[in-house]
């Protein structure tokens, strides 16, 4: 028997496809060429059309700010790609990042210990710290709500999106913290390097969200926990039935996602120099969007970092571009919302166009020439 | 068993109760290393739960299992195989988003450094078990694109790699064309050589007997019969499996010639799963009024693909569908019910029921529109219907004004003796005290075999011209199977046209006037009742009859069932196939 993974490249005589079928399949293949190219293509084609639409498009401040957006949505979307991947959705996001902002500008402007009679001024790396913990709670509160009391993910990430909102805007009572500065004297100063930092002349932001991405990336290509996030999301059945803990891995997606959400809000204050409870607002749907725009499948089991990443690009440019376009806010939501469809049925539309492909190639094969 | 000391892993005193259904009663079961013992029974036998316990997926509601005679609890499926106890499950249970070598070592990755998976060693790993299964595939491509023969094999091989000391086998050969089974058998033996203990589950007696040295049957959820493989035969074991007075095939007088219903000419089905490969490739047959005809096939062979394309759920890719000579070309799945065609799906829990409505609810619905007056659904009419439908799909009852009749079904299972279909009336089935009650019970209430019922009955409730079912007695107990039977031939003989499909041999030589042998998605026999024998119908079936006039057609036997004796041109089928789809894919 042939070894089969080396077909034989051009079928023996006899068997071989009829002349039409290989120009179709020449054909399909150029088509489906453009299609796997489609993020980048339709990325260069926005930046050309914005550039010759508005003058400001291309220079450097309105870059930096681009970029900036761009990342803290990656950094938000990157911990949901995981969650997405594991076959389930964490609407929880935006409010996660929301709160830890509060919670950020509360340990900066001191933390009242009622105990000691004393207050607190941890150092930016501890507020950093502390911040991402909050986000990982919550997280682990989704994730335990979800595997222990079988919640569905939608309802219990929709709960906790309220629920991490109401608490921001009690413990801010919902006020904004105006000084995120801190006071030297205390040693807790630095925190604006967050929004404002740029080593090497990039944005801290983009650094944040590469080195995640790079991180990302290595889990779901290289490690054992990656290869279960794609079999729990693609035959949770199986996974389970081979010794996947699905409920651990389920969890601790959960909690993965809360800490880039908290990390994502940590950069949104520094950025805005104020926290503000309201902050991260509707954040969730722009990460979903581009971890679905990325490639992903709702469903599970699919889903990339590069696709993800190109996806935040995408809506990110789009929201920028629009503004400097000059078209109304309104404009802004109709066209992003539109356009995550429109992807989405063009994946669909690809899909079956290989299908018919691949039949076609099959029937050619099946059928001998005479 | 014969030898006490080299039991490895018993069941004792095993009960399991699902909703009020007693699968298994007090079952006893050995397993000896070194040997392969065979596991036989009807659907319904209980011999897929009593597998799922001993594997530890399933814990029995009173008994337990004992490994080296010490009683053990095995806390999930990954605690038995780490105690040395793996399954090969019937069915697929792989990630088809996956590779190969990444389904062989889920949640058992091989690591170079203490987080990353070392993927080429256990690349090598993957390729040595498949070559030792003597299949050739590449460990990097994915399962979605593997006919499901080839995926049962990823699945045994994944079994090897787990170096267990009790392999259990659920069905291993359900997708398996002939040379692979062999390869498959001399794997197994190999391993029973080695001491491995060894369970074997399969429907397909006599290639089970081929290999078994113990042979367990079990019927109604209890073992009836204990022997040597060596002093028994597919009869024997038959009679065991059947119970007394079972088994025979329905009276049915000969059937009227009728007219021609159903024509299909040349028909080709893309895999919905694989679309690089063909379900069902340049098929015709014909199906006359008043006719029962069957598709006999294993598991992948195209038969639900077929059904499917038939109702309009997937497309064809080229030939005609005729019915009553009208074409259905671009005619959905709503239309063709209304031209009297529908489809009692395979799947009965995710295609064929809603499991959220009741018995009524769930039986009316194809055939809604008869009850509507104006905007509403006249529910007077609908409960007469459904009234009238539930005493048609439970014999011996009286009829429509009959309120304590629809305990009849488990009336009835007591008759033939068998305690454990008795089991059907002790859910209260369809029937309740009275028969509204039984039509407002959730539909999740009935025991498998009586939800088969509320789906056909559902179907029927359209007023069909044909009726196609796929795998109409899977899962269901031998009681309500005779029903069905019975129950589609009263159909038949005024009129309707049947196209079933089945991978009981024996339900295949029993039950449909004409029958079909359907292989990778070919017609490679036709045989009218009796004409044929069990073994013929498996070796056609398999691929491996010479004497076929197809088989004349070696030269160019790609794509027709006929290549499996051939293995180079097998595998050169396979590789053709593959590529196509790959192309597809750019």
């Amino acid at each position: 028997m042939t070894p089969r993974e080396t077909p034989p490249a051009p079928a023996s005589p006899g068997h071989s496809p009829p002349e039409g079928a290989a120009t179709e399949a020449r054909r399909l293949s150029l088509v489906n060429g453009l299609f796997e190219l489609r993020a980048p293509i339709a990325l260069v084609a926005m930046v050309v059309v914005f550039y010759l639409l508005s003058d400001s498009f291309l220079s450097m401040p309105n870059l930096v700010m681009t970029a900036k957006h761009i990342a803290i949505n990656a950094v938000i979307a990157l911990g949901v790609l995981l969650v997405v991947v594991r076959g389930g959705i964490d609407l929880s996001v935006g409010s996660i990042a929301g709160l830890s902002g509060v919670v950020a500008g509360e340990l900066l402007e001191g933390l009242e210990l009622g105990f000691a009679d004393a207050v607190a001024y941890p150092p930016v790396w501890g507020v950093i710290v502390l911040c991402v913990a909050v986000g990982m709670l919550v997280g682990l509160v989704n994730g335990v709500v979800i595997t222990r009391f079988k919640v569905p993910p939608f309802i219990a990430t929709f709960g906790m999106l309220y629920v991490a909102r109401g608490i921001a805007l009690l413990i801010s009572d919902g006020s904004t913290y105006p000084n995120l500065d801190g006071n030297p004297g205390l040693g807790n100063t630095g925190f604006e390097v967050l929004g404002h930092g740029r080593p090497l002349g990039l944005p801290m932001a983009v650094w944040i969200a590469a080195l995640l991405a790079v991180a990302v990336t290595l889990v779901l290509t290289k490690t054992p926990f990656g290869r279960w996030l794609y079999a729990a999301g693609g035959n949770e059945r199986a996974a389970e039935l081979s010794g996947v803990p699905i409920d651990r891995v389920r969890t601790t997606v959960y909690v993965i996602s809360g800490a880039c959400a908290a990390l994502a809000g940590l950069v949104i204050a520094s950025e805005l120099t104020s926290a503000t409870p309201l902050a991260g607002e509707a954040y969730e749907l722009n990460a979903i969007s581009a971890v679905i725009l990325g490639g992903a499948a709702l469903g599970g089991g699919l889903g990339t970092v590069r696709g993800t990443l190109l996806g935040a690009c995408v809506i990110g440019l789009l929201s920028e571009g629009l503004v400097l376009v000059g078209l109304s806010a309104f404009w802004q939501i109709l066209v992003k919302g539109a356009v995550l469809v429109l992807v989405v049925v063009l994946d669909r539309g690809r899909q079956r166009f290989q299908r018919r492909g691949a039949t076609v190639s099959a029937m050619a094969a099946g059928r001998r020439p005479g | 068993m014969r030898t006490p000391t080299a039991t490895v892993l018993s069941a004792r005193g095993v009960t399991k109760v699902y909703g009020g259904t007693h699968v298994l009663r007090e079952v006893d079961f050995d397993v000896a290393a070194g040997r392969v013992t065979a596991l036989f029974g009807e659907n319904g036998a209980g011999k897929s739960t009593l597998m799922r316990i001993l594997s530890g997926i399933e814990h029995p509601t009173t008994g337990h299992v004992e490994l080296d005679g010490e009683p053990v609890r095995f806390a999930s499926p990954r605690d038995a195989t780490d105690q040395g106890v793996a399954i090969v499950h019937q069915g697929l249970s792989l990630c088809p988003n996956l590779s190969i070598q990444d389904n062989l070592f889920l949640a058992r990755e091989i690591c170079g450094g203490p987080w990353v998976i070392d993927r080429s060693s256990q690349r090598a790993t993957a390729a040595a078990v498949l070559h030792s299964l003597e299949e050739y595939l590449d460990p990097d491509l994915p399962v979605g694109d593997l006919t499901p023969g080839e995926q049962q094999i990823v699945e045994i091989a994944r079994a090897l790699l787990q170096e267990a000391r009790v392999l259990i086998m659920d069905e291993p050969t359900s997708a398996l064309t002939a040379p692979e089974v062999k390869v498959l058998f001399r794997v197994v033996k190999e391993l029973a050589s080695n001491g491995v203990a060894i369970v074997y589950v399969s429907s397909h007696l006599e290639e089970a007997l081929e290999i078994a040295d113990d042979v367990v049957v079990l019927r109604d959820g209890r073992p009836v019969a204990t022997a040597d493989a060596g002093n028994v035969g597919v009869r024997w074991i038959v009679e065991r499996m059947t119970g007394p007075g079972r088994g025979d095939p329905p009276p049915r007088s000969a059937p009227v010639a009728g007219e021609e219903l159903l024509a299909l000419r040349g028909l080709v089905v893309a895999d919905p799963a694989n679309p690089g490969r063909l379900a069902v490739d340049d098929l015709s047959l014909t199906v006359r009024e008043g006719e029962i005809v069957g598709i006999y096939g294993l598991t992948g062979s195209g038969r639900t693909e077929l059904l499917e394309a038939l109702a309009g759920r997937i497309p064809s890719q080229s030939g005609r569908v005729l019915l009553s000579g009208v074409p259905l070309e671009g005619v959905g799945i709503r239309d063709r019910v209304g031209l009297g065609m529908v489809l009692v799906p395979g799947d009965r829990r995710r295609d064929g029921l809603v499991q959220t409505m009741s018995v009524g609810e769930n039986l009316s619905l194809a055939g809604l529109g008869a009850f509507v007056r104006r905007l509403f659904v006249r529910r007077d009419r609908e409960r007469d219907a459904v009234r009238r439908m539930i005493a048609d799909i439970t014999p011996g009852t009286g009829g429509a004004g009959d309120t304590s009749g629809m305990s009849g079904m488990s009336d009835m299972s007591d008759a033939g003796g068998t305690g454990g279909a008795g089991g059907v009336g002790d859910t209260s089935g369809i029937g309740g005290t009275s028969d509204t009650s039984g039509a407002e019970a959730p539909v999740t209430s009935l025991s498998g075999g009586d939800q088969q019922k509320v789906v056909i009955g559902r179907a029927l409730l359209t007023a069909p011209r044909v009726l196609l079912l796929d795998e109409p007695s899977c899962g269901v107990d031998v009681g309500a199977r005779a029903d069905i039977f019975e129950l589609i031939a009263a159909r038949a003989e005024r009129g309707l046209a049947v196209l079933f499909t089945t991978s009981d041999p024996e339900e295949a030589l029993r039950v449909p006037d004409r029958l079909l042998v359907l292989a990778r998605g070919v017609l490679v026999g036709e045989f009218r009742r009796g004409t044929t024998t069990r073994e013929e119908l498996l070796r056609v079936a398999d691929g491996t009859a010479a004497d076929l006039d197809t088989a004349t057609d070696l030269d160019t036997g790609l794509g027709t069932g006929m290549d499996a004796d051939l293995g180079t041109d097998t595998g050169f089928h396979i590789g053709l196939d593959r590529r196509a789809g790959r192309d597809g894919e750019g």
